[in-house]
């Protein structure tokens, strides 16, 4: 049995021996770039909060106690209560969970539309190309933060509409990086072996083009996790997104506005930071990949 | 394909990005279960709803409207917003100079800081110098401006003292009369030296934040740029017929790693104009971003769709003058 289990991992990595030797190689150059290093630290700290939230939560996020309102930082209190007496320590933790799902769905769902928008797009020519990538243009011209404001605005407040309005100006980006590892891609050998064995368009574009250029965007999409994170919260301070009582960061940041006069600085400094480490987190990952993928295609 | 013919082109996809822009937003604002005359007036009985409702013209069929939007929006007529009560037209007057002055004061903050930055980056690469330069650019983009701004309220106005507080005047200081809109052009206009003054002071904390949020991008561009030209054969020459290193940096390697960083200048600046929607209300500056807000906020879409088209076309214009402006620095580049 043993022996099996041998012999099986042996003929597998002599199997995929190109495919091992490229994570060795991007994970050496992953060690050499100090940036990505405190990237992926930090976002992996993020996504440990957010799956542990219960556990490390020192009190309800949403437990109000009013007399204890507005106490500054303390060894019961790490940052401070706000306005009705809540633990912000505990609301920043539960906030985690709020931004992340934002920004993984967000980025999911533009991606994957723009992607195929940019397959059809690479892949057919003509007039089709022609059609979608005009319109990534007007996209691109839009503003987009007012766009995502008047469309939070018109559907309703609340994270799914936050998320729908983000994820509608966010798509274009991922259409035009994909459509050119479409054109890079589709006149390969391999592309032509599979049309030539009798696969057809939609075969040809979704399991030989698409897997293929899913590196292409994934620089794009770690970049794009940290804006996104920024402009949900951006839409949650303007009181476009979620809604108290979440423990939305953004919303957390407009809750402690007014007291920003009165010297209770905590009540918006401690969400604001967590936003500031996080969309940090993400843009020195995404820019640290960014020169990782960079130097494979020089080599 | 000779400029004057790119130009024309660029142009001519110009005015196809603006219709369709115009589409997009008036069927998004419009197919959405908004209800724009209940959320201006919560308060108000059903008849008067009906009434305003039919007024505005809410209740014709959906090309009809956009048509009859169009054929106005041809004849310079944006439309009246419901939360002012004024035309579209002269709100934006009103509101775009400010936005205009912080993007412009934040777009020469964004260079005076993201140049030298990515210079640092570029020439001590891959050293600690560099990391410190990066982290601080990425730091710009991943700063949520509204709460760097409360801080920095917090910090220099509510305890130190040592700047003003929000807003674009002090309060006991009067605005001088309107001539441009721009307060700036306006104030020396009417010889009041302590507006002017004023007013610069109360745009160093803003266009600061916004600058920051652009070097980032700048720094990005000039350190990439500077490292490719640094590899050059004729950098090579340059140092071996012992030209000073500063030299070679200046003469050699500056003068050509910047001509892509110019493009992004470019870029920043449509940025900014966006980005000072949140900055701007945070300072309680009256520019086109706080005016998008609220009306965003209050579901009036046509001082929405106004402020979205007054921005895109700027943005637009930008880019295709630093396009042009590139294609004339480099005379390598040929559009074809």
């Amino acid at each position: 049995m043993k022996y099996k289990t041998q012999k099986f991992f042996n003929e597998w990595t002599k199997e995929h021996k190109y495919q091992i030797e490229d994570i060795k190689l991007i994970l050496h150059l992953w060690r050499r770039s100090p940036l990505s290093v405190i990237g992926s630290i930090i976002v992996l700290a993020l996504i440990s909060i957010a799956l542990l939230a219960p556990y490390l939560a020192p009190h309800d996020p949403f437990e109000v106690n009013v007399p204890n309102q507005l106490l500054p930082p303390s060894s019961e209190y790490i940052f401070g209560t706000d306005k009705v007496g809540r633990d912000i320590l505990s609301r920043v933790i539960y906030g985690s969970r709020i931004s992340l799902m934002i920004a993984i769905m967000v980025v999911l769902v533009s991606s994957l539309i723009g992607a195929v928008a940019g397959l059809i797009s690479g892949y057919f020519g003509g007039k089709i190309d022609e059609a979608i990538m005009r319109i990534t243009d007007i996209f691109f011209a839009f503003p987009r933060l007012i766009l995502a404001m008047a469309v939070a605005a018109a559907l309703g407040r609340g994270i799914t509409n936050t998320m729908l309005a983000i994820a509608f100006v966010s798509w274009p980006i991922y259409a035009r990086l994909s459509r050119a590892g479409t054109l890079q891609i589709k006149n390969e050998v391999y592309i032509e072996a599979a049309k030539s064995i009798g696969a057809g368009h939609i075969r040809v574009m979704f399991l030989h083009i698409l897997p293929m250029i899913i590196p292409f965007t994934l620089v794009q999409a770690t970049l794009d996790m940290g804006g996104v994170i920024l402009t949900a919260a951006g839409l949650g301070f303007i009181g476009l997104g979620a809604q108290p009582p979440s423990s939305e960061w953004g919303a957390m940041i407009s809750l402690g506005r007014q007291y920003v006069a009165t010297g209770q600085w905590w009540v918006a400094t401690f969400p604001g930071l967590a936003i500031l480490i996080t969309a940090l987190g993400f843009n020195l990952l995404g820019d640290g990949l960014r020169d990782i993928f960079d130097v494979r295609m020089r080599r | 394909m000779d400029l004057r013919t790119y130009t024309a082109r660029r142009l001519a996809l110009m005015v196809f990005v603006f219709f369709g822009i115009l589409v997009i937003s008036f069927v998004l604002i419009y197919i959405v279960p908004g209800d724009p005359v209940g959320a201006i007036y919560p308060q108000a009985p059903p008849y008067m709803i009906e009434k305003i409702t039919r007024e505005w013209g809410f209740d014709r069929p959906l090309h009809e409207q956009f048509l009859s939007y169009l054929w106005k929006l041809l004849h310079g007529d944006f439309g009246k917003s419901l939360l002012t009560n004024r035309p579209v037209m002269q709100d934006l007057i009103t509101f775009f100079p400010t936005t205009i002055e912080l993007a412009t004061f934040a777009t020469i903050l964004a260079v005076a800081m993201g140049i030298p930055l990515g210079m640092i980056s570029a020439l001590k690469k891959d050293k600690i110098p560099d990391h410190i330069a990066r982290i601080f650019a990425i730091s710009g983009v991943s700063m949520p401006v509204y709460w760097l701004g409360l801080l920095m309220l917090t910090v220099f106005y509510y305890q130190l003292r040592l700047m003003p507080g929000p807003g674009q005047l002090d309060p006991y200081i009067k605005y001088p009369p309107t001539v441009t809109g721009f307060l700036l052009i306006d104030s020396l206009i009417a010889g009041r030296i302590d507006a002017f003054l004023n007013y610069i002071h109360h745009l160093i904390m803003p266009s600061f934040i916004l600058g920051l949020f652009g070097a980032a991008g700048i720094a990005r561009m000039t350190r990439s740029s500077m490292l490719e030209v640094l590899r050059k054969e004729y950098v090579r020459t340059a140092r071996a017929k012992g030209l000073r290193e500063r030299i070679v940096i200046i003469r050699h390697v500056l003068r050509n790693a910047l001509i892509p960083t110019v493009t992004v200048i470019g870029v920043t600046y449509g940025m900014l104009l966006e980005g000072a929607v949140l900055t701007e209300t945070v300072f309680g500056l009256p520019g086109l971003g706080q005016y998008a807000t609220r009306a965003a906020i209050h579901l009036d879409f046509l001082a929405v769709m106004g402020s979205t088209l007054l921005i895109a076309i700027i943005y637009s214009f930008a880019n295709l003058i630093v396009d042009v402006v590139y294609a004339y620095l480099d005379p390598r580049i040929r559009y074809g």
